[in-house]
């Protein structure tokens, strides 16, 4: 089924080159959000257990939210120069 | 009351737009069947309707300002060239592929050309143009220009009272960039660096919301435009960074000596990393969102292309309210982004011009010069 999937991928793409990029964006995608949410769920643990910390918190998770989008959006920025050179 | 008001609202713009979104799809696919194929492209069916065209359309840089379909603002055109001296006319004399005093505009770029469209020399001249981006900049520039002196104008007029319009509007926001983020990362030499981190806030607040209206200008999604920030940021950091910052970076403490020769080479590459990474984070996150909003904005298009106009009616109320609610989340992250990339910045300036602190050395560090 995997096998399928690629050429699929492939079909709808053109090129292996292009294929890995829509793969690496769709992984790095994945990336992001799994780090993000763990500093959303640290977040809301922590609020929990104190809310009047709640405005401290919040800003330190927007913060590292932005570090590790940056990381993810580095891959995103390869693939979509691969996928358009 | 005002949630019902609210949905209403809502809905009355979703069904409003749709239909003149689903009748520029009908004109698009029309103009397609009409205008010639571009030599070196894959063939396509003539008049459908190409995504990846229309989205690298909005996010690139233009020599005429394209507000919506038909309506465009031709920009001036500046070349220099050693052979031609320097050159100024109007965008629209190259528009349609039209070739002008030796030059053509050939996918955005500027080429010379002779009569027959070929590129005759590969003679140098330099493109000074003032491009939808450089137009788009020197509007925020306006914007800021007149709206930071007139606050500081209502602040000098109003000693000791609260302040009024403006001012009190931005207030917080000043305070805020002030107190949480200046004074906290630098310490007490944050007046110096003050200005600037004001500055590049507001300039890239007021960049990121006019690219986020509707035909608005890209300008943050630009890589040269966020290059050029974080350049500047470098240079700050780099000429007031004092003594502990470069024995920070040349000769850690506490490291043991077999592990300097990694520690400083990644130390060194940091130096230059985080500035590009500043760079790289505010051009990503611009025109990602861009290219969300546009690409979903395309579906109805897709949709007219594969369905017909049903089909693409049928979708549009969808589509609107989505990308409607992205569009918003693309203002939060607008703000975001401009407060982080100052953020940053300041934690930069402030890890340049910090003070030696005792918890910089490991237990038993004894001091050169003690005693």
């Amino acid at each position: 089924m995997l096998t399928m999937l690629f050429a699929l991928l492939l079909e709808a793409t053109g090129s292996v080159a292009v294929m890995g990029a829509a793969i690496g964006a769709g992984l790095a995608a994945i990336g992001a959000g799994l780090g993000i949410g763990r500093i959303g769920g640290s977040a809301m643990e922590g609020i929990a257990r104190q809310p009047e910390a709640a405005g401290r918190i919040q800003t330190a998770m927007l913060i590292i939210a932005a570090l590790i989008e940056a990381v993810a959006l580095f891959a995103a920025v390869i693939c979509l120069l691969v996928a358009l050179a | 009351m005002m949630r019902s008001i609210l949905n209403r609202l809502v809905l009355a713009i979703a069904l409003v737009i749709s239909p003149i979104a689903v009748s520029q799809a009908q004109e698009h696919d029309n103009a397609g069947e009409a205008t010639a194929q571009h030599e070196g492209e894959a063939p396509v069916e003539k008049g459908k309707f190409k995504v990846g065209d229309m989205i690298m359309h909005h996010i690139k840089d233009d020599h005429g300002w394209e507000f919506t379909h038909g309506v465009t603002l031709p920009l001036p055109v500046i070349l220099y060239s050693a052979d031609q001296g320097l050159e100024v006319f109007s965008s629209s004399r190259l528009a349609h592929g039209a070739v002008y005093n030796g030059y053509k505009l050939d996918h955005g770029k500027i080429h010379r050309a002779d009569a027959a469209g070929a590129e005759p020399n590969d003679a140098k001249f330099y493109n000074f143009s003032i491009t939808k981006n450089v137009a788009s900049l020197l509007l925020s520039a306006v914007i800021m220009l007149l709206l930071f002196p007139a606050i500081s104008r209502s602040y000098a007029s109003n000693r000791g009272k609260a302040p009024k319009g403006i001012a009190s509007f931005l207030e917080p926001i000043i305070l805020f960039v002030r107190d949480e983020v200046a004074k906290p990362s630098i310490g007490p030499k944050y007046g110096k660096f003050l200005p600037y981190l004001l500055t590049l806030f507001f300039f890239i607040l007021i960049n990121n919301l006019l690219g986020l209206l509707p035909g608005g200008a890209n300008v943050t999604g630009n890589i040269a435009v966020t290059l050029v920030l974080a350049v500047i940021t470098f240079i700050i950091v780099t000429f007031s960074g004092n003594k502990h910052y470069w024995m920070h970076i040349f000769k850690p403490s506490g490291v043991p000596v077999a592990l300097l020769p990694i520690m400083v080479p990644v130390e060194i590459v940091g130096v230059f990393m985080k500035p590009l990474s500043l760079m790289i984070r505010l051009f990503a996150n611009m025109t990602a969102g861009h290219i969300i909003v546009l690409s979903l904005l395309s579906l109805i298009f897709i949709a007219n292309s594969l369905g017909g106009m049903t089909t693409s009616v049928a979708i549009s109320p969808v589509v609107m309210v989505f990308t409607i609610f992205l569009n918003l989340i693309e203002v939060l992250v607008a703000f975001i982004q401009a407060f982080i990339f100052t953020l940053l910045t300041a934690m930069y300036i402030g890890s340049a011009v910090e003070e030696h602190h005792e918890a910089d050395h490991g237990i038993g560090y004894e001091p050169a010069d003690a005693h």
